[in-house]
């Protein structure tokens, strides 16, 4: 075989600290987008990704919203799926072992009705092999109890993560709601608490009327608005946050190429999350993971963490 | 195995106002496409309108590598896709979702559809004709020019009967009541159906009334198409226990008496 010349490549380092969970990238698969991985199965390889973050699971098993449960928007979507999820004890047995096997990072999505369904969720994870972190719902739109309620309020907040770190020795990160008055203060009295990370935004509170009927669009009336539309808002908070507060931010919202990614770091994030743009491109997470690494090559940028937080004022 | 191609655009023909023919070159899709598996299309490179559309696979062509939808243009996104031209490309995930079941015994198989739901049915026709299945096929319309996959039927000389709401071919009224005419003596071991909700709740309780299984091919708004996002979902009664299913990888095709309709 004669001697191939090898292109001169820079070892481009990407790997980020999320709180204690250490990232291969940052690119990560926000929750409820991406199943349990084995959904996307052909398009993704797991071990690739900086984390998967499994949909949002609870105590007991939830069936969800009934249907119509997405809509449409200009540049997004509205969903309303009320967090159906097979609940804790079938994930760790039919879900968890699948996801092990492939080599992710495992970032459970937890949520609850109560503060101690959350802490009850975080000891039984706390048990399981293979989990890196929590990722904290306290900001779904979508369901009657728990979910946004908690994440609006800053004592609640506090209760509930002091609750989760009582009881499991994991990072915890915190999902923050947009849908509040002053995100600082909610960030603030999750770090107070104790929060490793936090992550940000979860969807916008949102709504559809479908005109010929003249009746909301879908059965629960109110959704949460995902997708490009909302990256402007994200990018907003977590440059916010990010001035605000010393733990590390996961940023999502609306990120569908390397440079939205870039956008997120820049405002401040050490990690981001692909959502809604899963939906559209199923192998979207690896080809941004790929854009990056060459983004950062033909830059001369050794080190993704020099971006973290450059635009910041 | 699902794969996202850049199909080439190879036939793209509106048949009557406002329904397309559509047939493009995908290798990979087309060789694994089963009948009532579907492609969910990306009818832009922009991010508006964001999401793929689904569409029932009509037909597939093995040897070329290619596979055809029949669609109706009903809202932006369909707008959009009927604006393509031959040659260029599309982005195509597929194929998608549980195709139609083909139990080992069956004899002789009626299919029912209305509308663009009828597209899922000839594909299906076709691949129950190569398998040796007797195949009879209830096509309903609104009016003669509008009975969908007709020529191709024809074209593949398989037996079919028509309805159309106007009368203007073959029996006047719906399509069910053609299945309600001849299930008597036709003595039918399987029913495939699709199309509008109300047609199939009414095949259901015929299917029923007769006891004769068989299978219906769902369609729903939705996101991912490959059971991710949750937003597809159906209500169904499976073990006498009813539960929320998703269209995309449950279905698109439920057995007859799964579905709960709602009037």
């Amino acid at each position: 075989m004669p001697d191939r010349k090898k292109k001169e490549r820079l070892p481009v380092n990407l790997s980020v600290n999320l709180g204690g969970i250490a990232l291969n990238n940052p690119v990560t698969v926000a929750s409820g987008t991406f199943g349990y991985g084995h959904e996307y199965e052909e398009f993704v390889d797991l071990d690739r990704l900086g984390a998967v973050i499994v949909k949002g699971t609870t105590l007991e098993p939830r069936c969800g919203n009934p249907p119509p449960r997405i809509v449409e928007t200009p540049g997004g979507m509205l969903n309303a799926i009320g967090l159906e999820n097979p609940g804790v004890e079938v994930f760790i047995n039919e879900h968890l072992p699948y996801l092990q096997q492939k080599g992710a990072t495992i970032i459970v999505n937890i949520a609850g009705n109560t503060v101690e369904d959350y802490a009850a969720l975080a000891g039984i994870l706390d048990g399981e092999e293979g989990i890196a972190g929590l990722e904290v719902n306290i900001s779904c739109p979508n369901v009657e109890k728990g979910g946004l309620q908690f994440g609006t309020d800053p004592e609640m907040v506090k209760e509930v993560v002091a609750g989760i770190k009582e009881s499991t020795k994991l990072p915890v990160i915190v999902k923050l709601s947009p849908n509040v008055t002053d995100i600082v203060s909610i960030a603030k009295a999750a770090v107070t608490a104790g929060a490793d990370a936090l992550s940000l935004i979860n969807t916008v509170l949102g709504m559809a009327i479908d005109v010929e009927g003249r009746r909301p669009v879908l059965a629960n009336i109110f959704g949460g608005l995902s997708g490009p539309a909302i990256k402007p808002i994200a990018v907003r908070m977590v440059y916010q946050v990010a001035r605000e507060v010393d733990v590390p931010i996961l940023g999502m919202g609306g990120i569908m190429s390397h440079l939205d990614a870039l956008e997120f770091i820049l405002a401040g994030a050490t990690a981001i999350s692909i959502g809604t743009g899963n939906f559209v491109k199923p192998d979207i997470a690896q080809q941004v993971i790929r854009d990056l690494e060459n983004y950062l090559e033909e830059h001369g940028i050794m080190n993704i963490n020099e971006l973290i937080g450059a635009a910041i004022q | 195995m699902r794969k996202v191609e850049q199909a080439l655009i190879i036939r793209h023909r509106e048949i009557v106002p406002r329904y397309f023919e559509l047939e493009f070159i995908a290798p990979d899709i087309a060789r694994d496409a089963l009948p009532g598996q579907f492609v969910h299309i990306r009818v832009t490179k922009s991010l508006d309108p964001l999401l793929r559309r689904p569409f029932g696979i009509y037909n597939v062509e093995k040897k070329i590598g290619s596979v055809t939808v029949f669609y109706k243009v009903v809202g932006r996104g369909t707008k959009i896709l009927s604006d393509f031209h031959t040659a260029e490309t599309l982005d195509v995930l597929g194929p998608l979702g549980r195709p139609f079941s083909i139990p080992p015994n069956l004899r002789r198989a009626v299919l029912v559809g209305g509308g663009v739901g009828i597209a899922p049915l000839v594909y299906l026709a076709r691949v129950l004709c190569e398998r040796k299945v007797e195949v009879m096929v209830l096509l309903g319309g609104s009016t003669s020019g509008f009975l969908v996959g007709r020529d191709i039927l024809k074209r593949m000389g398989i037996d079919h009967m028509v309805s159309t709401d106007d009368g203007s071919e073959g029996l006047r009224g719906r399509v069910t009541e053609l299945l309600e005419k001849i299930i008597d003596r036709k003595r039918f071991d399987y029913i495939y159906s699709c199309g509008p909700e109300p047609m199939m709740a009414r095949v259901t309780e015929i299917a029923q009334e007769y006891g004769i299984d068989g299978e219906l091919s769902l369609e729903e708004h939705m996101a991912c198409g490959i059971g991710a996002c949750l937003g597809c979902a159906k209500e169904v009664v499976r073990d006498g226990r009813r539960s929320f299913a998703k269209v995309c990888t449950d279905g698109p095709v439920f057995k007859i008496g799964e579905v709960v309709f709602r009037a």
